[in-house]
């Protein structure tokens, strides 16, 4: 009896040690799962949302699939959790996803304090607001007195106070943690505005049962850099996801698409050459991917299984979707935008 | 062998505490409460005591938990005026009334309560009672509609304190009042009209006091804004749906237990409290639920606890109680451990201290024998 109960205790305490012990190399983890496990949201169109076939499109959704074909060269070896923004921090603290990658806003807490690290901004973004046309209302000023509904957890809820308390408005906060629910809520008359990201609210805006009848305000009132997320204490995959970010966005840069990667590998361009991994003439190689821990070939297999930056943005947000957002400040520093990447050297 | 359970049990804790601080200390972590004072930001849309974006964690976590007590008050009163009346129709003669009775409450009883909810909150106030611009006026001074409901509120100025004496000293005398009249019911056998006689007490002493200082009571009238209203006493549509369909829900589980109880009281207690020649209503009041109540409370006592917890399915609808603001608050500042330690110690207190309330009133209850 007494050795039955030493044996069980025993066999709890190891259970115990083994499940809550978030190990030292993500990648090693991932490599040995076969799949790298990540946090999207619920459900919000052109960032991540279930199609028909149960298939998870988005931009978010791409960030993972790009991770998961540098480290696997297969861009499906990704499991999704589907996250609301309050559950998000904890999933990724407690180990149950390795990367978050769900419209988060880079702050300093968050990126210091709260022990998480954004290894790059993906998208940058602001703050707007939706109302009905029919209240006739044309600025986020004429806003005093209304009935706001934002979602819970977000710096959203946070740039919302501040943005009526600098402008002497009061309101009536509603937050709602299920995004689908907040928008049917607002939908359904419980609020005069929606707030979230302007990407977010024309996403929004084309789920409800009238888009037509909404607007949204001009108003940007808040810095938004959205970016993959990952724990503190492992630098090793901080580094393998900044540089897929990065990785698609020099590819952008030098031309090197989805259609054109293996002809590009032919290529005479020692810029191109080097982020391909392809070898000189000597057999020496560049040596980038190893040098974070993936196979010579990693930006190869991320532009091969979902593109560049340009082709995720047009396929998931812009021309290609139903949202036509417009590049804007997301276009390439070349072009006038912000998006600027360290080269790879 | 006790010792040994003592052993493995703080070893384990030792490990587990280990365990946390290092995968703590490996994302840059600590445990510790001082975040607590740090200022909130974020707005609550129903706040029983002074609250603003600048307040701190610590006064929104305490604005959550009066939200959780308000609404599990709520709930208890109705659902249990609600059951006790369920509860004694399905057993009246009155077919009728008996079948009413058991339609309500096989149908609440079956359909999941988060669902309720949904119902109420989505598809009852937000969608059929009308927006704002056309809300139901009473008066011009109260206003319902899918924004919720909209009061005057009283606001007490100077001299409010004596209606506030008048209080006080009417239920100090009501009090005495059921005591006298009880001993003298015990004497001489002559009933008193205690209860309305301390009803009328609390009617006309805060009244007496609140004349004596001129009526120094003021209403702020909501009025109309370019959206909806300002002032007022305002029920948000997320208390109204919440404690619609908690109220409901749990009254099908109080009438079931009402009618067990009553069941439980032999019949040939009824036929003598006639052949005594009380009446049908004193019959129910004096002989039967006094003696159901021993019946009752005991199941009682566990769905009062239900409705409490069950107050927690308001994060669903966006009522802020404590576990909706302590989630927030978790998302804000990442203190899991911290936050999950807050929710379990309040909702134990709690339980605890209604769970020995419940008992105490069911030791009173219980037949004394002699
Ligand atoms: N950028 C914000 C979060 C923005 C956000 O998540 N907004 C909600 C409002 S619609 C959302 O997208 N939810 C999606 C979901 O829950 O699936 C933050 O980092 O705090």
């Amino acid at each position: 009896m007494k050795k039955r109960i030493l044996n069980l205790a025993v066999a709890l305490g190891a259970a115990l040690l083994a499940s809550t012990q978030v190990s030292a190399s993500t990648l090693d983890d991932v490599k040995q799962k076969g799949f790298l496990q990540c946090g999207v949201s619920q459900g919000v169109a052109g960032f991540s949302i279930p199609d028909a076939e149960g298939k998870w499109t988005g931009f978010d959704v791409d960030i993972c699939r790009a991770v998961a074909a540098a480290i696997f060269n297969d861009p499906t070896k990704v499991k999704f959790t589907p996250l609301s923004a309050k559950d998000r921090f904890t999933a990724l603290q407690s180990g149950e996803i390795d990367l978050l990658s769900r419209t988060t806003t880079w702050t300093m807490s968050r990126d210091t304090a709260m022990g998480f690290m954004f290894p790059a901004t993906t998208y940058y973004d602001g703050q707007g607001f939706m109302v009905r046309k029919s209240l006739g209302v044309d600025s986020a000023l004429k806003l005093d007195g209304a009935a706001v509904c934002a979602a819970t957890g977000t710096t959203t809820e946070l740039n919302l106070a501040d943005y009526f308390k600098a402008h002497g408005m009061k309101y009536q906060g509603v937050a709602i943690e299920d995004s689908t629910q907040l928008r049917q809520a607002y939908d359904e008359g419980r609020c005069d505005v929606l707030t979230t990201e302007q990407s977010i609210l024309y996403s929004q805006r084309s789920s409800l049962k009238q888009p037509d009848d909404h607007v949204v305000l001009p108003e940007i009132v808040s810095k938004e850099p959205l970016g993959p997320m990952v724990r503190q204490g492992d630098i090793g995959w901080f580094n393998i996801v900044k540089w897929t970010a990065f990785a698609m966005l020099n590819a952008e840069e030098l031309g090197i698409t989805q259609a054109n990667v293996e002809e590009m590998k032919a290529s005479t361009n020692p810029e191109i050459q080097r982020v391909l991994g392809v070898k000189n003439a000597d057999g020496t190689a560049p040596g980038f991917g190893p040098g974070i821990g993936l196979d010579e070939q990693w930006a190869a297999f991320i532009v091969k299984g979902v593109g560049n930056y340009s082709e995720i943005f047009e396929r998931n947000l812009g021309a290609q979707s139903p949202l036509k957002v417009k590049r804007g400040v997301n276009a390439l520093w070349k072009d006038g935008g912000f998006q600027y990447a360290p080269p790879i050297r | 062998m006790q010792a040994l359970a003592v052993v493995v049990l703080l070893f384990l804790f030792f490990e587990v505490t280990q365990n946390m601080r290092s995968n703590l200390s490996r994302m840059n972590q600590d445990f510790g409460f001082a975040f607590l004072s740090k200022s909130a930001g974020f707005d609550i849309v129903q706040a029983l005591v002074p609250y603003s974006t600048g307040s701190s964690y610590s006064r929104a976590l305490f604005v959550g938990f009066l939200n959780t007590l308000l609404i599990s008050a709520l709930c208890i009163v109705a659902a249990t005026f609600l059951g006790f009346l369920v509860g004694v129709m399905r057993l009246s003669k009155n077919r009728l009334a008996a079948g009413v009775a058991t339609l309500y409450i096989e149908f609440f009883r079956n359909v999941p309560v988060l669902l309720q909810i949904f119902v109420w909150y989505s598809l009852v106030i937000l969608q059929i009672l009308p927006a704002p611009k056309n809300a139901l006026a009473v008066f011009d001074i109260a206003y319902l509609s899918n924004r919720g409901m909209i009061m005057p509120l009283p606001i007490f100025g100077e001299g409010a304190i004596y209606g506030l004496v008048g209080l006080v000293s009417a239920i100090v005398g009501g009090l005495a009042l059921v005591f006298w009249a009880n001993y003298r019911q015990n004497s001489t056998g002559k009933p008193f009209p205690k209860f309305w006689g301390s009803l009328g007490l609390v009617i006309v002493f805060p009244f007496c006091g609140l004349a004596l200082a001129g009526f120094p009571i003021t209403f702020d009238v909501p009025v109309r804004t370019a959206f909806s209203f300002s002032g007022g006493l305002v029920v948000v549509p997320e208390l109204m749906a919440l404690f619609l369909a908690l109220s409901i829900y749990y009254a099908t589980y109080i009438a079931e237990a009402v009618r067990a109880g009553i069941q439980a009281v032999n019949h040939g207690q009824t036929e003598a409290a006639h052949a005594l020649g009380l009446t049908r209503g004193q019959t129910l009041r004096k002989v039967v639920i006094p003696q159901a109540m021993r019946v009752v409370v005991p199941p009682l006592i566990s769905i009062y606890l239900g409705i409490t917890k069950a107050s927690s399915l308001a994060v669903a609808i966006g009522y802020p109680d404590l576990i909706a603001i302590g989630g927030t608050v978790l998302n804000q500042t990442g203190k899991a451990i911290e936050l999950v330690s807050i929710w379990m110690v309040i909702y134990l207190c709690i339980s605890l201290i209604m769970s020995s309330l419940m008992n105490w009133f069911n030791n009173r209850m219980k037949l004394v024998e002699r």
